[in-house]
Parts: C-alpha cells; sequence; structure tokens
C-alpha cells in the first residue's frame, strides 16, 4: 500500500488535480460513449420502424424489397 | 468508379462473389457482434479494475516525479489506442477499396469515434501531466503536434463520411483520408527519436527492456489491454446500428426489425 492516508491518496503528492482531471474527464468520455453508442442503435431501430411503416411494410408483415424508397 | 463496377454487366450485383459477401456478411456479423460485445466490455471492465488497483495501490511513487506520473495509467493505453484504431481503420479502408466490402468500410467508420476519443484522452491527459512536469500544458514539439494532427485527422474522416450522403461515395473518400492520414502514424511514435522533443522518448518498446519498474508497467499494460476490449466492445456495439442503417433495404433487417417492435 502506497497511501497513509485516503487524504493522502486523494492529495497524490499535491498533483491531485492534474490527476483527478485526467481520470474524471476520461470516466466521463468513456460513460457518454457507452450511453450514445447503446442509445444510437435503439434510435436507428426505432426510426427505421418508422421508416417501414411509412413504406408500407407493416409490423408482423415480412415485407417485399421496396426498390423505390429515398 | 463505382458506377461503372456496379453498372459493369460482367458483375452483376447478387451473382458475383463480391456482392454475395457484400450481402452475406453484415447479415452474419450482425448478430455476431452482439453476441461478442459484452464480452469485450466485461474483460475491459474487470481489467480496469486490477489496472487501477495496481497503477494507485501497488506502484511506488516515481522518484522523480512523485505521484503525477499515474496519469500515466490512461495517457499511454490512450495514446497507443489513438494511433493503433487510425492504422486499423486505415486497413479496413484499404481491405474495402480493393475489396470492394462494404462491411469493411462500417468497421473503419465504426472505431473513427472511439479513435478520436482516445486521441483527446491522450491529448488531454498530456496537456494535465505536463503543467506540473514542464511547467507548461502545451508545447508545439513534434510528438504533440503529429498528435493533434492525429485528432484532426479523425475529425475530418467522420465529417466527411457523414457530410456525404451516398454511401459509397462517403465510404471511398473517408477510406482515403484514412490511407493518406495513416502516413501520420508511425511519423508520431518515432518522433520522439527523430526530433529533439520536450516530450520523454519512449519507456517500453519492443527492442529494450522497459526503463521503469515492473509494477508501473504491469498497470500500464493491464490498463492498455483493457483499452483494447473496451475499443472493440464499442466498435462491436457501432457496428450494430450501422449496418441496420446500411442494409435496411434488406429482408434479414426488417426480420430484425420487426422481432425488436414486437419486443416493445
Amino acid at each position: 500500500m502506497q497511501w497513509e492516508s485516503w487524504s493522502a491518496f486523494w492529495q497524490m503528492g499535491g498533483a491531485g488535480v492534474y490527476v483527478w482531471a485526467c481520470y474524471g474527464l476520461t470516466l466521463a468520455l468513456i460513460v457518454a460513449e457507452l450511453v450514445l453508442v447503446i442509445r444510437r442503435r435503439k434510435d436507428t431501430v426505432t426510426r427505421l420502424l418508422r421508416w417501414r411503416r411509412a413504406v408500407g411494410k407493416d409490423v408482423g408483415g415480412q415485407g417485399a424489397r421496396v426498390e423505390s424508397v429515398e | 468508379m463505382t458506377n461503372e463496377r456496379m453498372t459493369n454487366p460482367d458483375n452483376p450485383p447478387g451473382r458475383s462473389p463480391t456482392s454475395w459477401l457484400r450481402f452475406a456478411a453484415p447479415q452474419q456479423f450482425y448478430p455476431l457482434a452482439g453476441r461478442l460485445a459484452p464480452w469485450f466490455a466485461c474483460t475491459a471492465a474487470v481489467l480496469t479494475v486490477v489496472g487501477l488497483y495496481i497503477g494507485f495501490f501497488v506502484a511506488p511513487t516515481d522518484f522523480q516525479q512523485g505521484e503525477v506520473y499515474r496519469v500515466i495509467f490512461i495517457h499511454v493505453p490512450a495514446a497507443w489506442m489513438s494511433m493503433f484504431i487510425y492504422l486499423v481503420m486505415a486497413f479496413w479502408a484499404a481491405v474495402g477499396l480493393v475489396m470492394n466490402t462494404r462491411l469493411s468500410f462500417i468497421m473503419s467508420q465504426a472505431l473513427a469515434p472511439t479513435g478520436a476519443m482516445f486521441c483527446f484522452v491522450a491529448l488531454w491527459t498530456g496537456a494535465l501531466w505536463g503543467k506540473p512536469t514542464w511547467g507548461t500544458y502545451w508545447v508545439w514539439d513534434a510528438r504533440l503536434t503529429s498528435q493533434l494532427l492525429l485528432l484532426f485527422l479523425y475529425f475530418g474522416f467522420i465529417a466527411l463520411t457523414r457530410a456525404i450522403e451516398d454511401p459509397r461515395r462517403a465510404d471511398r473518400a473517408g477510406a482515403i483520408i484514412a490511407l493518406v492520414g495513416a502516413v501520420n502514424v508511425p511519423i508520431i511514435y518515432f518522433s520522439v527519436q527523430w526530433w529533439n522533443t520536450l516530450h520523454q522518448g519512449a519507456s517500453v518498446s519492443l527492442t529494450k527492456a522497459p526503463s521503469m519498474a515492473s509494477t508501473m508497467l504491469a498497470g500500464m499494460l493491464l490498463m492498455s489491454i483493457a483499452a483494447w476490449m473496451y475499443s472493440i466492445a464499442v466498435a462491436l456495439w457501432r457496428v450494430r446500428a450501422l449496418i441496420l442503417e446500411r442494409e435496411r433495404h434488406t429482408e434479414w433487417v426488417g426480420e430484425v426489425l420487426e422481432a425488436e417492435g414486437r419486443a416493445r
């Protein structure tokens, strides 16, 4: 164990601000990326389901290929 | 170039091996990616916990820098990952251009945001490490400048592939940025040898024994493997959304969508 106390740990020998700003931002970005990437697939599914209904492929139908979309 | 290929009577869509690959690969890859991603994510989480424990509680204080060096456990893995992801993107871009496989381009687009994230983390942690050790957040030395260029290459790639409406043209334009920009990666890596930089030289290389305590090295390597696992997991999740988008006209995506719609 490298630390005498938890407050010594958080202070990081006086460099606490720098160290924790590094770890904090990295954690925030990773959480944000995970949320975005999971939400993105769900949003894509929602949007494409709506698009399928709009072009006449009903829920439950197998849906023939529609070439004239877009 | 694409139009020629699409209208070439000797190579009609649906018959050549190329278009068979293009059709079959995403369909098989989509469920595979969904099954694999959680395992990579869990491995990343476990390795991160172990790596951080070693980094913060086992690795000793650095005799020169004190405690601030503990930034290394994210700085180095992030910097390595940012370079490696770009090379993987360039690899998939090359495969896509040569083999005309759509999944290859999608792979390189699925990796780009994660690469950009790691590139930004490397720059951010570097700046915050530089202030207490060098006395400045930023210098225009070769290592820092080429790493900043890498971030702009990522942004350029992402902006270009999203700005072009026609996916085939977007794929090719992105592939060219990925390939041309890959030249920058060895420049970043060797910059500390080629030029006189404020940034220190490599502490770890393939050719000589690492110049750091073995527990520091262990923490750094564990965090690096964690960064790999994380990148793979996120890229696999992202590729699934891209595949659905690109393959939305196909029957199999229709079935996937309807199944998800019923499950909601």
